[in-house]
């Protein structure tokens, strides 16, 4: 016995899923299509030349891009000296200490945060430390960076903190340990993994910012000798090199894109290789 | 075992450390408000409310208006999200109802790399890849079939308000997805069972006690999008012309709040033109601040317990 | 060993109004596996038509697992597998041209804790399985939905505030919704997954009643863990144990009476 719409809601739903199918590809399709083409036309270009040499002046053909490389290196981990402490150590506030309205509120605004432009924090520190200074500098790339994984890291600590069963902290309180000390030497060292991948990925994030660099770490030629000196970063040059007229530097900024997308997907890749056994039960 | 008085110390000292930093949260969107605030006070003595409505942005004689970037960013963020919510809300419908389950999790994870890709880098594709296709295919074509329309009239340069829309769609695809798909993961199975029991097919399932189950944390996931899509400055930045013009036009060149911060703030003369930029970003910050607001509040008020806001 | 009533040819429903001897639903040999674990193991029996069958047995004996066997639900786990054979009324439920969904549109559920539509009224919620089957026209929609909810005795409740939403119904309340929402498509079968487990006494009670009201009209297969609700509202009870099907019988003998020394164990609450 079958109802009389029985084969039209049939065919619906056939439709349906054919047609959430054909979204679903058109939505990777982009990513697809950005790697193929970071493929075609960077890989030629990545190569010894452009790891270790510093970039040709205008309208010369050749040079590398050694320089913004490490520049960015430098950088994220001149962020992470700020962010890291304050995020985690946030986050663990967050977690172990429950004052509901409090917490909210700083959850909310943290959230908040983590949503407004970038280029904003770019203009912030540009009047914090650049007019000060006088000067692009090192100093304030790194703190622009730094302001924006803060409540990246907080909550993503947070949320790794929450995961550690109650009973170990119980077990450790009833020993007669000092809840500062079950924190950081049960609770912590527990969640280290999933700390230190939320760390990562907020690494991942920032490396890739350009917005904020554009009037804060400005970009070098050259290499940077000192902290209050401008400096390189990878989506600053390729960002320079894209709009640029001369054919030579697109083609580097290929290659640039190429080492940068080839690093955050390095991290991500790795931080989900982790963490898959916190995701594996779900569907 | 230590002395109970000090590890009382202790314990004191390490709150009192946490909850500082903790606070800082607060520190920062002071921050932020106020340095905009202030840089931005020699602009609105100057300009008043006429900043906002006026359409001269004119360095050379020191005249700013920000309406053409308020008009670029709200065109092309309506065109991202026109574009976006429906694939994504679909997509997020495909991956936790309808896929078969082996395909489930690397789809996702396509996603969320695609989530990963910096905007500089999808600026870059989107100037020499997708912008000359799109001169060359798609903008002639919709001009000879739909070219009765103001909107798909005009010069076809490439760079244009329609292009920043579309790469804004891209930026936005992932993180309206993913939230969405938190959220139809977090109905409850019994829901669903429900429908089954009545002889519903999977569609149906999905329809009845899926989605408008989750209608209001749809809702949020979108507006998270317009978050994003407000503030996306890079990639659209790098196709959509840098124009300070209000064109009925989509293939118009175009210009948003934040490319216009982005291209000229490190090249901005006097002090009154850095002031107008100022301006711009805060008034740039007001709107994703209010929109973001808007839409955590969504989540939260609607999430479950397992569902976590995302950013 | 298992133990069955007298073995009935294929009947249809028309034929005899009073309990017993139709069998409404037929299993031979079924078995179900989730993955490599067996659920249930080689079960035979016949479910009379127009009576209220109670299954029991301790946690996790496979009860539930039975119950979702006749409405095909125990599909929805991607690991499940199944051997055997069930017939509705003598179709057989499992063949190959056979879809679950049209098998679920002849059986009803309700389950363990109510789950109406919050986003629906109380009136959408005993249509929507009438609306889904195709059905517009408002007047039988509307005859329907009194009809259910005075079946559910939820009616003189909601009469008033049809289109108020289904979540301002009391606990007790959704469940009846719940059984009118079951009832709204004339199943042939009615199955209850332990239906009254999260509710107090006074609307167990109604539930309870309830059911010996509807079992003129449908037939009624019923998980409980319940005993005391087994004994008074039943007309024959399984026992299941481990996966097994230990005895099945008519209700009084089960409890008074039983043949096996496992049943009187569990039912005299020696375990489980």
């Amino acid at each position: 016995m079958t109802v009389s719409n029985h084969h039209w809601r049939k065919a619906r739903n056939v439709f349906m899923q054919a047609f959430t199918f054909v979204c679903a590809i058109l939505v990777i399709l982009p990513l697809l299509l950005v790697f193929f083409y970071l493929l075609k036309q960077g890989a030629g270009s990545v190569n010894w030349a452009f790891f270790t040499e510093l970039p040709k002046p205008v309208g010369e053909v050749g040079g590398g891009m050694a320089n913004a490389i490490l520049g960015t290196f430098i950088l994220i981990s001149l962020a992470s000296c700020l962010g890291v402490p304050v995020g985690v150590l946030g986050g663990v506030f967050l977690s172990e200490y429950s004052h509901r309205r409090l917490n909210w509120w700083i959850r909310f605004t943290a959230d908040i945060i983590n949503g407004v432009p970038s280029i904003t924090w770019g203009m912030v520190v540009y009047a914090l430390i650049v007019l000060p200074m006088k000067g692009f500098s090192v100093l304030a790339g790194g703190v622009v960076l730094g302001l924006i994984m803060i409540p990246l890291i907080m909550r993503t600590t947070e949320e790794v903190l929450q995961l550690v069963p109650n009973g170990y902290r119980e077990a450790a309180l009833a020993l007669g340990i000092a809840q500062w000390r079950v924190i950081v030497q049960i609770v912590l060292r527990t969640a280290l993994k999933g700390i230190v991948t939320g760390v990562m990925l907020a690494l991942a994030r920032v490396a890739g910012e350009t917005a904020p660099l554009l009037f804060t770490a400005f970009g070098n030629a050259y290499w940077t000798h000192r902290l209050t000196e401008p400096i390189a970063a990878l989506p600053l040059q390729i960002f320079n090199y894209a709009i640029s007229p001369y054919d030579d530097w697109h083609r580097q900024a290929w290659a640039g894109a190429l080492v940068l997308i080839l690093l955050i997907s390095g991290i991500n890749i790795c931080v989900r290789t982790l963490t898959r056994d916190r995701f594996s039960k779900r569907a | 075992m230590g002395n109970p008085a000090t590890s009382h110390l202790g314990d004191r000292l390490f709150k009192g450390l946490t909850l500082v930093m903790a606070l800082s949260v607060f520190v920062l969107i002071i921050l932020i408000g106020f340095e905009l605030a202030h840089g931005s006070s020699t602009a609105i003595r100057q300009f008043g409310w006429r900043f906002l409505i006026s359409s001269d942005w004119d360095p050379v004689n020191e005249k700013f208006g920000a309406l053409p970037f308020i008009f670029g960013t709200l065109v092309s963020s309506a065109i991202g999200l026109l574009i976006a919510v429906p694939l994504s809300i679909a997509t997020a419908v495909y991956l936790t109802e309808l896929a078969p389950l082996w395909l489930r999790q690397p789809l996702t994870m396509f996603i969320e790399l695609l989530a990963a890709v910096p905007s500089v880098i999808l600026g870059l594709w989107g100037i020499f890849v997708m912008v000359p296709w799109l001169s060359g295919h798609l903008f002639p074509l919709l001009q000879k079939y739909l070219g009765f329309l103001p909107l798909f009239q005009g010069p076809i340069y490439g760079p244009s308000i329609f292009a920043g829309g579309i790469i804004v769609a891209i930026m936005v695809l992932p993180i309206i997805t993913s939230v969405s798909r938190e959220i139809l993961r977090s109905v409850p199975g019994l829901q669903r069972e429900a429908a089954y029991a009545l002889g519903a097919t999977r569609w149906e399932v999905t329809r009845i006690a899926v989605l408008s189950y989750a209608k209001k944390g749809l809702f949020g996931a979108v507006i998270l999008g317009l978050g994003r899509a407000l503030g996306e400055t890079m990639a659209v930045t790098m196709v959509i012309g840098n124009s300070p013009q209000i064109v009925k036009s989509l293939f118009a060149p175009g210009y948003t709040l934040a490319s216009v911060v982005a291209n000229e703030f490190s090249e901005a003369t006097t002090d009154t033109y850095l002031s107008a930029l100022f301006e711009i970003g805060l008034v740039l910050l007001g709107v994703t601040v209010l929109v973001n607001a808007l839409a955590q509040l969504l989540l939260k008020t609607f999430a479950g317990p397992g569902v976590k806001p995302q950013h | 060993m298992t133990a069955l009533i007298q073995p009935m040819p294929n009947a249809t429903v028309e034929t005899k109004p009073d309990p017993a001897p139709v069998a409404a639903v037929t299993v031979r040999g079924l078995s179900i596996f989730f993955g490599n674990h067996a659920v249930l193991k080689n079960v035979t029996i016949d479910i009379g038509a127009r009576a209220v069958t109670a299954i029991i047995g301790p946690s996790g004996c496979g009860k539930s697992t039975f119950l979702r066997s006749i409405n095909r639900m125990h599909e929805l786990n991607p690991d499940a597998r199944m051997e055997g054979e069930i017939r509705l009324f003598g179709d057989d439920i499992y063949s190959r041209d056979v879809e679950p969904v049209v098998v679920r549109r002849r059986v009803g559920m309700v389950f363990q804790k109510s789950n109406p539509f919050p986003t629906m009224s109380i009136a959408e919620n005993v249509t929507v399985g009438l609306r889904l089957n195709g059905e517009r026209n408002k007047k039988t929609l509307a005859a329907r939905t009194e009809e259910s909810l005075r079946m559910a005795a939820l009616w003189d409740e909601v009469k008033d505030r049809l289109h108020a939403p289904a979540i301002s119904l009391s606990g007790g309340q959704q469940q009846r919704l719940c059984i009118a929402r079951a009832l709204a498509v004339q199943p042939e079968v009615l199955l209850m997954d332990e239906p009254a487990s999260a509710l107090d006494p006074l609307a167990t009670q109604k539930i309870e009643d309830l059911i010996i009201e509807l079992k003129k009209d449908y037939t009624i297969v019923i998980v409980t863990h319940n005993m005391q609700q087994a004994a008074r509202s039943s007309d024959f009870t399984a026992f299941f144990y481990l996966g097994e099907l230990v005895e099945f019988g008519p209700t009084t003998r089960i409890f008074t009476n039983p043949a096996q020394k496992r049943t009187e164990d569990y039912v005299t609450g020696r375990f489980g």
